[in-house]
């Protein structure tokens, strides 16, 4: 198994560790609830140096990066981060990608760790045209996540940067922070105002610590079981289970991340067809009605028994205390106040379409919380 | 955790304890520090007639949900219904929480089970 350079820390907080997509990671310290609290009321840290880097330099980096993803990197200036998309010509999802625009040639994508070398081959294979280099340095760096409404208060300590001048969805592209040089930007996977660290890979167990031993009671270690539940709550899609190559980002409802009016980019034919005639399917979040936990792959059912699609993700949202789920259901149920069947074992639990996100997300934008 | 006097497990990690030919049946300290939070116990139904190693109810932590095997055939006479609103019962003294119990079958399948020493051992070797 792979293990990132926080292994034997991880180890030594007493975490419980499973196997992620062929990496050891902690699922969790002092218990999910327990962590996944922290970082709605206080402050959480997680290693989440597993997701890849991939580096895109040279004079059409920018171009070349616009053209790999839905979302319009045009009028992208360095400090600059956005969310997209990578889809393929089909308009199905390759990954879902951070592209940080650290520089006029020099662009950086934060992926998700079980598509390191799909991405990595995606991004390499669809380079010909284009004068860049492509590198896959997931390996160089570590990667933390400090979230939580306390997380600014408590890196603030550990830097003479002000914070505040990294707005949201902005990053610091070389500050030190703890003593060690880091890119460091105010994003996160968790709907909590919070920031995600880029840093040698060396580097990574000392700075862990150093965040925590400043944080004190104000900041717990956070495994990937808090990161999911968190992300969850906020509707925040995961790769493999609300969108894939099957799930295109229209389905998933990502459409304010898909620019069909951009110059061209991989699978923009797919995507405007498929705006055009409508989606089939949709993500829906839903509510159980009755006792139990949908769970993903769970299959789903209208009133009258008919299959209608399967669970995507499903858990007990610890912050609303409900059993919510989402799922890929034919667009005809996905309306809100539909009352659908969740298969759960031998039964089928009723549940109903909710709005999403379950959880309004807390980011600091610029004037104040939004 | 002192799982108390006359208990027997399974290689499912649930334990039994026997009163005449009732089995009172939960999960042992090990599954539960496995699981994690313990959000939601689906009890069997009252009358249910099922064979040993049949999955009769699940327990649910907040990432997964397991099946318990009743260890014992037989008919389920009782739940345990506080678990239905505080699974976290189960987390904080498992072998108070049970979840049934069983008017067995066959008491032969007693002979199928753990004694403490050898389900202590068996743990150590599924770390």
């Amino acid at each position: 198994m792979k293990k990132t350079p926080l292994y034997e820390t991880h180890l030594e907080l007493g975490a419980k560790m499973v196997d992620f997509g062929g990496w050891a990671m902690p699922v969790q310290y002092s218990g999910i609830i327990n962590e996944h609290k922290a970082v709605r009321e206080s402050a959480g840290i997680f290693d989440v140096s597993h997701m890849g880097e991939i580096f895109i330099s040279g004079p059409d980096a920018g171009g070349y990066s616009d053209f790999l993803v839905t979302n319009d990197l045009s009028k992208m200036t360095p400090g600059k981060v956005i969310y997209s998309p990578m889809c393929y010509q089909d308009g199905g999802c390759v990954d879902d990608v951070l592209v940080y625009c650290l520089s006029a040639e020099n662009y950086l994508f934060a992926v998700n760790a079980s598509n390191i070398e799909k991405d990595f081959e995606w991004i390499m294979t669809n380079s010909g045209m284009f004068d860049v280099i492509v590198e896959n340095i997931s390996d160089s760096y570590a990667q933390l996540a400090v979230q939580g409404p306390l997380a600014q208060e408590i890196l603030a300590e550990l830097t003479e940067i002000d914070l505040n001048e990294i707005g949201f969805f902005e990053h610091n592209v070389s500050m030190e922070i703890g003593g060690v040089r880091a890119t460091v930007s105010r994003t996160g996977y968790t709907g909590e105002d919070g920031f995600e660290l880029y840093i040698a890979s060396h580097k990574g167990p000392g700075l862990f610590k150093k965040i925590l031993e400043t944080g004190g009671e104000r900041i717990l270690p956070c495994g990937l079981g808090a990161r999911d539940t968190l992300r969850f709550e906020s509707c925040l899609p995961l790769y493999g289970h609300e969108l894939s190559h099957e799930i295109s980002p229209l389905k998933a409802g990502l459409k304010s991340f898909i620019k069909l009016d951009k110059e061209d980019f991989i699978g923009k034919e797919a995507l405007a067809s498929e705006e055009q005639q409508g989606v089939s399917e949709k993500i829906a979040g839903f509510e159980m009605l009755e006792r139990g936990i949908a769970r993903n792959g769970y299959e789903v059912f209208n009133l009258d028994g008919e299959k209608i699609g399967f669970v995507t993700s499903g858990s007990m949202c610890p912050t609303l205390s409900k059993n919510m789920g989402l799922a890929h259901i034919h667009a005809e149920y996905s309306k809100t106040g539909t009352e659908i069947l969740i298969g759960i074992r031998n039964k089928k639990v009723k549940a109903v379409t909710v709005k999403k996100p379950f959880y309004k997300k807390k980011y600091k934008k610029r004037g104040g919380v939004v | 955790m002192i799982p108390g006097e006359n208990l027997k497990y399974s290689k499912d990690h649930e334990w039994v304890r026997i009163d005449g030919e009732t089995a009172t049946i939960g999960i042992t300290n090990y599954a539960q520090v496995q699981l994690g939070d313990i959000v939601y116990v689906e009890l069997p139904e009252i009358g249910m007639v099922a064979d040993r190693d049949e999955a009769i109810c699940a327990v649910e932590s907040v990432k997964t949900a397991a099946d318990v095997m009743t260890p014992v055939s037989g008919e389920v006479l009782e739940v345990n219904e506080k678990l239905e609103d505080n699974p976290e019962l189960i987390n904080e003294d498992p072998y108070s929480a049970w979840i049934m119990k069983i008017q067995m079958a066959d008491l032969s399948d007693l002979d199928n089970l753990l004694s403490e020493d050898e389900y202590a051992a068996f743990c150590e070797e599924e770390e």
